[in-house]
């Protein structure tokens, strides 16, 4: 499981970083460095082992259905580098 | 699955079998959002309706809305399928304008809801089981707008976090026919539990459907997923496209593509999304801010104690306990108040003859008035009175359709209107024999034609004499009267 | 002025009860301390005005009788803790100009209990760093340094530099796979990471969010004991946060280890080991048996496959996390753009830093189609093993003492050529993230060169009695007093 540049690229696109051609080459090394030494997990026999992804033995806590938030469009907006009548503006869209 | 012959499409080169799965995607009916205590409210100004945890902010973290829970799980009852005790959020990664999270929070390998099955009844009588694969709770998106500048698209994302149950159906569809029916029986099902509001104008019901067509007895062929149909029409529209579409593409030696195509309502076609997604790699992983969510069987168990009749039982009573039709009964349980209405209209009256007379008479005024039965000028009782009047032989039924004109206009009792225009039927036999004297005295040329043999006369009389008293006379008596005294 | 900083914030509070100190003289000498040691570069934001009015406040309640438990004790915020109205940047440059319209539950806890903000305080960009070396406003610098500015660890290196040069008397910090106990080691100050849960998350910058947790940065074992006890508690607005109630801790640090079972890790002696680390451990392994505890050999058999599990798991979910940083509604956003896709691509570029990218970029990797199973499940599979060897080896003793880091604080630059050489730093503390159990930092000693070591204990999930016990006793037979040459 080798990454290349072609890989770099891609994955670049799925993460929405621009990575410039000139640097694809580079961070396909230090990608593949860090996933070779990875691979050393699959000295491991995990054949039964179930994936732990949370830690807590709790269940999910559930909350009651109230409405307690929102109506603070003022908030929600605030920080926005373009709003324009309440809106969240960004460069037009194609669908 | 069996090759339904009857559904067959015949296309230039032989026949063609359409296969169609659909995932619908229904907004639960909740005051606040899956995650977050946001209002889930249709309509408010743009971003009002929005928490801090709806806009992503750092920081802001998912707490699961527990009646988002109960009502997934009673629609999983609602069409008999398996609910899973321990269920998973996970995160479906992907960037758009709208997804503040950068993901949503969805059900991928673990959903609440397993397999289950929606019947549904075609107009020739036919019933047709649905597959449901599973259904999942998962958050919507919020709403671009590309039509209100020229370079900018702007998002509001009230609806960004409500709650929505993705119900997924197996590839068990034929025909466009079977998903109108499908849908509409979906809908019925979901309004009877209260789940959604089944209100597809306001989004709160959409559908994505995949469609691919093959040789009877082939393999499925490649598949096309048409977006975001909200109305029952569409979906019917854009199936019948893209089967004439993938028929016409296939015989004239081409492939059909794997794709997402959005469907145009002003033209009923489909095209391909300009921007492609790049390879869907949504990278699913278990949503690190949730635990699994579990809960009982004790609980499944109340909330199936507590479920309402639906319309499969209540259409099955219909049939067995009241002897109305397959189809007349499916037309009265297809929406929770029309088989209400029914209920209360036929209790201690004739029940099929009511039911025609919702189905006729009712059901024609109301179109004919672009109105709904919940907007109704004539409650149940009334329409009950009225046919019980007509059972017990006050009015005859003729005239019951001009009282039952004047109760929709009016709203009045059909009691009060009889009495009030004094519409009551004639049964004193002593009345209707004058009046049959009068008419056969006045036609005695024709009284003697018909001794002579013209028995088609006979309905000349009647008319005659129903005539005499301005439709009130009981048409029962009025025949026997008559044939006693002309066969004398 | 010196005699005010040279408290610890358990005698701070006892002199400002007892109304020998005020809360504005102490804030006042701790920022003056903040601008004289200005040249570390840990605070990259400092509210001094809010720190007087909050100071003052705080001497209102004492004199009513109303105080807090931190009433009146100054504390430095990390960065990566939302503060309401006060620029939050997680000291990255995509957050630059955010300022949170919100404050995270922990330093609300803090500031409900009396505590006093100072400010902001520098850390690795979004907490992934062990040098601080990928904040965006530059390295906090260790007050240990002497002519080579040294690294203060990361990546809560600001707090961890503060509370030692004497410019914040507590701290909090977030410790993902070791953020407060590396960088408490090489400062000489306490650092502990609670068990998964019971510190609130909401509000604070998520890295890896079944990985992070809170904890405070202190001077004594005790203050850190008081400082954890306010911080800490359920939060229903994270669904992680635990209920389970916190133990007494003021009562535990008096506890001793008499009668305890010290576990001593085999798997803890890693090759090319420094030989100052291997002393130190021994020694503190004597202590604890003089102290009357009793040493037993455990065996945590995947302490090695818990570094790369680590950097499997927390890139992934960073890269989700992550996510929402795309220039939308917060932000930097680049605005010569083609499209939106164009915008997000070179926003996310500009915005983050190269570690933060390498990270994201292993993460999308590690969740993409075909990779998922060899890499995030695996690793996650890896987990579980590495939480049950814990799970076993806490069924026998009481706590575990190991070092805290391979070495002491480098200097600054010297690692970044590669980043698994930066990446081992965390070899030591990284495994009691996996497993979600708590651990602290306590300064035990000096290397050659005069830069503090410190030795780690770990104890079971929810037990930070045990943990605190320990600690305390640690603490008392190191007596490491010695303070940074480059206090204030």
């Amino acid at each position: 499981m080798s990454v290349d540049k072609d890989t770099v690229r891609k994955i670049g696109r799925l993460a929405r970083i621009h990575v410039p051609e000139e640097s694809q080459e580079q961070i396909a090394g230090e990608l593949n460095h860090i996933l070779s030494w990875v691979e050393q997990l699959g000295e491991v026999d995990t054949s039964d082992v179930e994936p732990l992804a949370s830690v807590t033995g709790h269940n999910l806590p559930m909350r009651a259905d109230r409405v307690t938030d929102g109506e603070k469009a003022d908030d929600v907006l605030k920080n926005a580098p373009q709003s324009a009548s309440g809106f969240f503006v960004v460069p037009k869209v194609v669908e | 699955m069996e090759t339904d012959v009857s559904n067959l499409v015949s296309g230039r080169t032989g026949d063609w079998e359409v296969v169609i799965g659909m995932e619908v995607h229904a907004q639960v009916t909740s005051q606040s959002k899956l995650f977050s205590g946001s209002s889930a409210e249709f309509g408010a100004d743009p971003n009002m309706h929005v928490s801090l945890v709806d806009a992503a902010m750092p920081g802001m973290l998912p707490v699961i809305n527990e009646e988002c829970v109960r009502q997934a799980i009673r629609t999983g009852l609602g069409i008999n399928a398996q609910i899973n005790l321990t269920s998973v959020f996970d995160r479906k990664n992907y960037f758009y304008a709208d997804l503040p999270q950068g993901y949503q929070i969805s059900q991928f390998q673990h959903p609440i809801v397993g397999e289950g099955e929606v019947t549904i009844e075609l107009k020739d009588g036919s019933q047709h089981v649905i597959g449901i694969e599973r259904i999942h709770l998962e958050q919507d998106a919020g709403k671009s707008m590309h039509d209100q500048h020229p370079t900018q698209s702007y998002i509001d994302l009230n609806r960004s976090g409500v709650a929505l149950m993705e119900i997924v159906s197996r590839p068990d569809i034929r025909s466009a026919e079977q998903a109108g029916a499908y849908i509409k029986k979906l809908r019925s099902i979901l309004r009877y539990l209260g789940t959604c509001d089944g209100n597809m104008e306001e989004g709160s019901m959409r559908a994505d459907v995949n469609v691919s067509v093959r040789r009877p007895g082939d393999p499925l062929g490649t598949r096309t997923e048409t977006k975001n149909l909200n109305s029952v029409r569409f979906i019917m529209q854009a199936i019948d496209y893209e089967v004439e579409r993938q028929i016409e593409l296939i015989e004239d030696g081409g492939e059909v593509d794997q794709e997402t195509r959005l469907f145009d309502t002003s033209t009923g076609t489909t095209r391909a999304m300009r921007s492609k997604e790049d390879a869907h790699d949504y990278r699913y992983f278990p949503d690190p801010d949730l635990l699994p969510l579990s809960f009982t069987q004790a609980y499944v168990d109340s909330l199936k104690a507590e479920l309402p009749e639906l319309p499969d039982q209540i259409k099955q009573r219909m049939v067995t306990e009241y002897g109305l039709s397959s189809y007349d009964a499916s037309v009265l349980t297809e929406e929770r108040e029309t088989a209400a209405y029914y209920e209360a209209a036929s209790d201690g009256q004739d029940r099929k003859m009511v039911a025609n007379w919702m189905s006729v008479e009712l059901f024609g005024a109301l179109n004919k008035a672009g109105t709904n039965l919940a907007d109704c000028p004539v409650a149940p009782q009334q329409l009950g009175a009225l046919v019980g009047l007509i059972t017990d032989g006050t009015i005859s039924g003729k005239i019951a359709k001009d009282v039952f004109a004047d109760m929709f206009d009016t709203g009045k009792n059909p009691a009060d209107i009889i009495e009030e225009k004094g519409l009551k039927q004639v049964s004193d036999t002593g009345a209707i024999e004058t009046m049959i004297d009068d008419v056969l005295a006045a036609n005695q040329d024709k009284v003697a034609e018909y001794k002579s043999g013209k028995d088609k006369l006979f309905g000349f009389f009647v008319g005659q004499t129903m005539k005499l008293s301005r439709g009130q006379a009981n048409p029962a008596l009025v025949n026997q009267l008559l044939k006693a005294k002309l066969d004398s | 002025m010196t005699e005010l900083l040279s408290l610890s914030a358990t005698e701070a509070k006892r002199a400002l009860t007892q109304k020998e100190i005020s809360a504005v003289e102490l804030t006042t000498a701790y920022l003056e301390a903040i601008d004289q040691t200005a040249g570390l570069n840990n605070y990259v934001a400092v509210t001094a005005d809010k720190a007087l009015e909050m100071a003052a406040n705080s001497d209102k309640k004492i004199a009513g009788g109303t105080a807090g438990t931190l009433e009146g004790l100054p504390v430095g915020v990390k960065d990566l803790f939302c503060t309401q109205d006060v620029s939050t940047t997680a000291c990255s440059e995509i957050l630059r100009n955010f300022v949170p319209p919100y404050e995270s539950t922990v330093t609300d806890n803090l500031w409900q209990a009396g505590g006093v903000m100072l400010g902001k305080l520098n850390c690795d960009e979004f907490a992934m760093g062990s040098a601080n070396e990928t904040s965006c406003f530059g390295p906090a610098v260790n007050p240990w340094s002497a002519e080579v500015p040294l690294a203060a660890g990361g990546s809560s290196g600001g707090s961890a530099s503060a509370v030692a040069a004497r410019s914040a008397l507590l701290a909090t910090g977030t410790d993902t796979g070791g953020s407060i106990r590396q960088p408490a080691a090489f400062c000489g100050v306490v650092g502990m990471k609670p068990t998964y849960g019971r510190c609130s998350r909401w509000g604070i910058v998520a890295f890896a969010s079944s990985l992070d947790q809170a904890g405070p940065f202190t001077r004594t074992v005790a203050d850190s004991a008081l400082m954890l006890s306010a911080m800490a508690g359920h939060d229903p607005k994270d669904s992680t946060s635990a209920p389970d109630e916190m133990p007494d801790l003021t009562k535990a640090l008096s506890c001793g280890v008499k009668g305890m079972k010290i576990g001593i890790p085999a798997e803890y002696e890693m090759d090319g080991m420094d030989p100052e680390i291997v002393a130190l451990w021994q020694q503190g392994q004597n202590w604890m048996v003089e102290a009357g505890a009793e040493l037993v050999e455990i065996s945590l058999p995947h302490t090695k496959y818990a570094l790369p599990a680590y950097y499997i798991i927390a890139p992934a979910e960073a890269s989700s996390n992550l996510a929402r940083y795309d220039g939308v509604r917060y932000g930097v956003r680049t605005d010569d753009v083609q499209s939106l896709d164009d915008m997000y691509e070179k926003s996310r570029a500009a915005g983050f830093g190269d570690e933060v990218q390498r990270r994201i970029m292993i993460g999308t990797y590690a969740l993409s189609a075909g990779y998922y199973d060899a890499y995030y499940k695996k690793a996650q599979q890896v987990r579980r093993l590495i939480r049950q060897d814990f799970d076993t080896a806490f069924a026998s003793v009481d706590a575990i003492l190991t070092p805290a880091t391979p070495t002491a604080a480098f200097a600054l630059g010297q690692k970044q050529d590669d980043p698994l050489t930066m990446y081992l730093n965390d070899v030591f503390t990284v495994p009691a993230n996996l497993a979600g159990i708590p651990g602290i930092s306590v300064p035990a000693g000096l290397s050659k060169d005069g830069l503090p070591l410190g030795l780690q204990l770990l104890a079971g999930a929810f037990c930070e009695d045990k943990l605190y016990a320990t600690a305390a006793t640690l603490e008392s037979m190191a007596n490491f007093t010695t303070s940074a040459p480059k206090a204030a």
